[in-house]
């Protein structure tokens, strides 16, 4: 994207709304280097980190301030394969199909930087899928929970908040990770179609060669792994 | 080469770097499985689990996410204000042990 020349100080401001929209884009630009469209997805991601930060502290004051015991996660989630009993498989199944999504979504945006159309929107498609399938193992451990008795307000295995903290924070990580496919797909059909490598402004491009949206798209789909990393490691590990 | 170059600097990387990354994400996830699958308990448990997840978060966001190649006024923007996240967490860590405490007073067995 090209900097938008310095609005210099005008004599006469104009008035009204259009004098606020000048008035709050005339100062100089904080983030060198950065166009406003990845400055804005990393200050929604920070705010999102707060919204999750937020649900894992609630979790760990619910569960520090139960008098009755935590159900044992490793137990709760674990599969039946074969006669024994795997603690967790589910779960690692699933961090593992999201960084291997987080992986081929990094190939996506190095490919977009070679303006390498078709493989972009394949990688893209191929995240989206690797999305999809989390997001379908999901309700599958949502459905298995919920016929072995688990609700918001008590389970059968420990104490009562443990229902309430599981199907708020997986729920709301898996409407992200549903969100990010959507718009997945909606950028990889731009690529593929190849608006990107148009001479013309759309909002997501700002002219013939900006792929900046598919390296956006990326920091959204990383931030949706960083998050799993924490709960992995305080809702099902710790 | 088009005019937008000259302006942003693109974040395109050598392959290597990510698949580095993508191979010590991978190498760490199983070691945290393995912590939960042989079952260590108590002091080693929890230092493992926080240490593999710090390191695993770190090399997404600065690799997969390019931090490490942007400039410091927005990395410091994004990187700092979650420190407040912890003070909360540490202020509602007392916060808790007085509710427990006092649960325990009125209900406890």
């Amino acid at each position: 994207m090209q900097d938008p020349p310095l609005k210099m100080p005008q004599a006469n401001p104009a008035p009204g709304l259009q004098g606020f929209v000048d008035d709050w884009s005339s100062d100089q630009r904080a983030f060198k280097k950065v166009s406003w469209g990845k400055a804005m997805m990393w200050i929604f991601l920070l705010s999102d980190t707060f919204v999750f930060g937020c649900f894992l502290i609630a979790y760990m004051i619910a569960r520090s301030s139960t008098v009755t015991d935590w159900p044992n996660t490793s137990e709760v989630f674990a599969l039946h394969v074969g006669g024994t009993e795997l603690p967790l498989l589910l779960i690692a199944i699933m961090t593992f199909v999201l960084i291997t999504s987080s992986g081929t979504m990094a190939m996506a945006v190095n490919c977009a930087y070679s303006r390498a159309r078709k493989p972009t929107a394949l990688l893209m498609v191929l995240t989206a899928a690797l999305g999809a399938g989390f997001v379908g193992m999901q309700v599958f451990e949502w459905s298995k929970l919920i016929h072995e008795g688990v609700r918001p307000w008590g389970n059968p295995f420990g104490a009562e908040q443990f229902g309430a903290s599981f199907f708020m924070i997986t729920g709301f990580h898996g409407t992200h990770v549903s969100i990010g496919v959507i718009f997945l797909l909606i950028v990889a059909r731009k690529v593929w179609k190849g608006e990107f490598d148009r001479d013309e402004r759309t909002w997501m491009c700002s002219g013939k060669g900006d792929y900046e949206a598919v390296e956006i798209m990326g920091l959204y789909w990383h931030f949706v792994d960083l998050v799993w990393v924490f709960i992995f490691a305080f809702f099902y590990l710790w | 080469m088009s005019q937008y170059e000259d302006h942003e600097e693109h974040q395109q990387h050598p392959l290597k770097v990510y698949f580095v990354c993508w191979i010590l994400l991978f190498v760490l996830s199983a070691g945290s499985y393995f912590v939960d699958y042989v079952q260590l308990q108590g002091l080693l448990r929890w230092s493992l689990i926080l240490i593999f997840m710090t390191l695993k978060a770190g090399l997404i966001v600065a690799v997969f996410m390019h931090m490490a190649w942007e400039r410091l006024a927005l990395s410091y923007a994004i990187v700092l204000p979650p420190i407040a996240i912890l003070m909360f967490m540490v202020i509602m860590m007392f916060e808790s042990d007085y509710t427990v405490l006092t649960r325990i007073e009125e209900f406890g067995p």
